[in-house]
């Protein structure tokens, strides 16, 4: 089908109104950046789902991370974009000025070279992430094993996404289809989705990331409405079964677990934490259950659930901004209230 | 000088500084201003100036395409330039730290000369302190530019209809110098560039250019958006126009980062009225480092103080300037 006929039924539809929501950091970035909401009629609403994964990491776990990087011979290692999300009071970033060890990495195996520098420190991996995370970290433990490292850890804060739907369609807003996240599709494969489309009678469609893909995902959930079916509209990157080697390594060392979301609570099995038999490469992640806002007026949790928009919060804008982020989505470039601010996104 | 390593006593003042400037700077520099090694330097000139000083502390000090050195020319050069100035005259102040080997000092001297000579600029004056470190060096240059009368070049003359024009492919220097932080091995070189012969031939051209500005860090949406502000119209650019090389636009995508926001050095924006743009277009063409020129937009007057890009399948965002920090110390 091309492309025009595509835009004109999306600008036309005129049946009942749609209540679609891309759960995919990387999908509601790339909505915005290639103007999609425009082109849609007034009966296609997108609500942006809990899908960046800083964003869902409650503050305990920040607060944990901050605590690490003041003790002595203790280095935390990072992802960039975790540096600057605040805990119950203060953020990485924060601490690494008052002298806490903070080091920012882009592959979490960089964390290896380090350990071998300085023996004398340990050096903890603040291992976040969803389904296309988590391998790497299967192999980065992988190598611990294999090379008797002893000097790194990881706090895991590590998330499942089917889980979490399965919360949405329960407590969150009334969702119509689901724009399925595509790269934890090309690990899990698009199968794991068809049980709770199945269970809700909704349409989940798997789509890439580039305007046309999110489109024709779009005009399959919006024809779909009602069906409980999964559509893969990335076809040339998903598969039905998924990465087979990436899924037995992830449960090699990892176990499923409850897990708190920031702002929606302890969702259960929706996590994945280090096996027992590998407890001497956690640190601490089990116990991270507690949720602070560091403002009460923050409704992060609201617009994670697709309950408000983002720009419905009272703080949006205002006190909260990506210079000064009063919560986790206001932080990385993929949070929904980032890519709201930085688009000026009103519908 | 028998030493390879920067120590205190270099910065001392008494004899090991002397050494210092003229076995690396007095040399590579040697011009008739700075050969007379007065307090200050005298040189002639009248009318309207334009003045200007960037400060570079970028790491690697040396990246694909560039070093510090050029990088410290080209910075002050391209700002002179942007108001319409012949750049003429530049001071530079060094700043190195405790254990710099001198043969990277070299190097960087070595380029910031070549670079001044392909600019048509003269290091009439200069200053070099040593710090307590680790090896580090940090430029600071000032430019002097001579405006001719008739030239006058500013955002505040942008009006809704001009055209909207880059000079070249977006993102390079930023891409370059972040794929050496993290060893990703690219093609990708630094566009570090003094913009003296495409400016020169521009003004020459006789066409009316409205404003100029160098897409430096905060890259090409920031300097977008300061420009629709500052002249209260509406920019208008397609995603499509905006020409990134493929390596770029492969780099940016594993990365997640965004070529509208990352920064170049040798890389202008110009505003100049729609009808003339095409002319504009084959002047920059035929300029050095313009093989890439192209129009990305226009002006209008929708909706003042706005950046708006049209993508590629239809739609429509408004742009802001950037937001994060984006990637410090990239010049």
């Amino acid at each position: 089908m091309d492309l025009n006929t595509i835009k004109q039924f999306l600008a036309e539809y005129d049946g009942p109104d749609m209540n679609i929501m891309e759960v995919c950091g990387s999908h509601t970035a790339a909505i915005a950046k290639n103007g999609i909401p425009g082109l849609l009629s007034e009966k296609i609403h997108l609500i942006s789902g809990p899908g960046c994964p800083v964003c869902v990491t409650p503050s305990a776990y920040i607060d944990r991370l901050l605590e690490l990087a003041m003790q002595e011979n203790t280095c935390v290692v990072t992802f960039g974009d975790l540096l600057r999300v605040p805990g119950s009071e203060k953020s990485l970033r924060m601490v690494k000025g008052e002298g806490g060890r903070v080091e920012m990495v882009y592959s979490p195996m960089d964390i290896l070279e380090m350990a071998k520098r300085k023996p004398e420190t340990c050096f903890v991996f603040a291992a976040v992430g969803f389904e296309t995370t988590t391998p790497v970290y299967a192999l980065l433990m992988q190598e611990l094993v294999k090379n008797n490292i002893k000097n790194v850890k990881l706090l895991t804060a590590l998330k499942t996404m089917p889980e979490a739907i399965g919360f949405l369609c329960e407590n969150g807003a009334p969702i119509n289809g689901f724009i399925a996240p595509g790269h934890v599709s090309v690990v899990t494969g698009s199968r794991i989705f068809e049980p709770i489309a199945e269970k809700y009678g909704l349409p989940f469609g798997v789509s890439g990331f580039e305007g046309t893909e999110i489109l024709t995902a779009l005009y399959a959930i919006v024809k779909m409405r009602g069906q409980g079916r999964v559509i893969n509209c990335y076809p040339a990157v998903v598969t039905t079964e998924g990465n087979i080697e990436a899924q037995a390594s992830v449960e090699q060392f990892f176990e499923p677990a409850d897990a708190v979301w920031r702002g929606m609570g302890s969702i259960p099995g929706s996590g994945r934490i280090l096996r027992k038999e590998y407890a001497a490469f956690d640190a601490g992640s089990r116990d991270l259950t507690e949720d602070k806002k560091k403002n009460r007026a923050c409704r992060c949790d609201q617009v994670l659930m697709g309950k408000i928009r983002p720009t419905e919060c009272p703080l949006f804008g205002k006190v909260c901004t990506p210079l000064k982020p009063q919560g986790a989505c206001m932080v990385s470039t993929e949070g929904n209230c980032f890519s709201w601010y930085s688009n000026h996104r009103v519908v | 000088m028998t030493q390879d390593k920067i120590t205190m006593l270099h910065g001392s003042g008494g004899q090991a500084t002397g050494d210092l400037i003229k076995s690396v700077f007095a040399e590579a520099f040697s011009n008739e201003v700075l050969g007379q090694m007065e307090d200050s330097a005298v040189i002639p000139g009248s009318g309207t100036i334009a003045m200007t000083t960037d400060s570079f502390v970028v790491t690697p000090l040396m990246f694909p395409g560039g070093d510090i050195g050029r990088l410290a020319v080209c910075g002050t050069v391209n700002d002179l330039l942007m108001r319409g100035a012949k750049p003429m005259y530049l001071t530079c102040g060094f700043i190195l730290e405790e254990g710099l080997e001198v043969s990277v000092l070299k190097q960087a001297v070595k380029s910031m000369a070549e670079t001044a000579r392909e600019a048509g600029v003269l290091i009439v004056a200069g200053d070099t302190k040593v710090i307590e470190g680790n090896g580090g060096m940090y430029i600071n240059t000032a430019g002097v530019g001579f405006i001719e009368n008739n030239v006058d070049i500013s955002s505040a003359k942008i009006r809704p209809g001009d055209a909207i024009l880059v000079s070249g492919t977006m993102g390079d220097h930023h891409a370059a110098l972040l794929g050496e932080r993290m060893e990703i091995e690219t093609e990708i070189k630094s566009d570090n560039a003094p913009l003296t012969e495409m400016v020169a031939a521009l003004l020459a051209s006789g066409l009316e250019l409205h404003a100029m500005r160098d897409v430096t860090r905060g890259g090409l949406a920031t300097v977008l958006k300061e420009m629709a502000e500052s002249s209260q119209t509406t920019f208008v650019v397609q995603d499509e126009a905006i020409p990134v090389t493929p390596q770029v636009r492969d780099f940016c995508g594993l990365l997640g980062l965004d070529p509208y926001y990352m920064g170049n050095e040798g890389k202008l924006v110009l505003i100049l009225p729609e009808d003339e743009a095409e002319q504009a277009i084959e002047i920059l063409k035929k300029s050095r480092y313009g093989d890439n020129a192209a129009k990305i937009g226009i002006v209008c007057d929708d909706t003042p103080g706005e950046l708006i890009a049209e993508t590629a399948i239809g739609g429509q965002r408004r742009m802001d300037v950037l937001q994060d920090e984006g990637l410090p110390r990239i010049c």
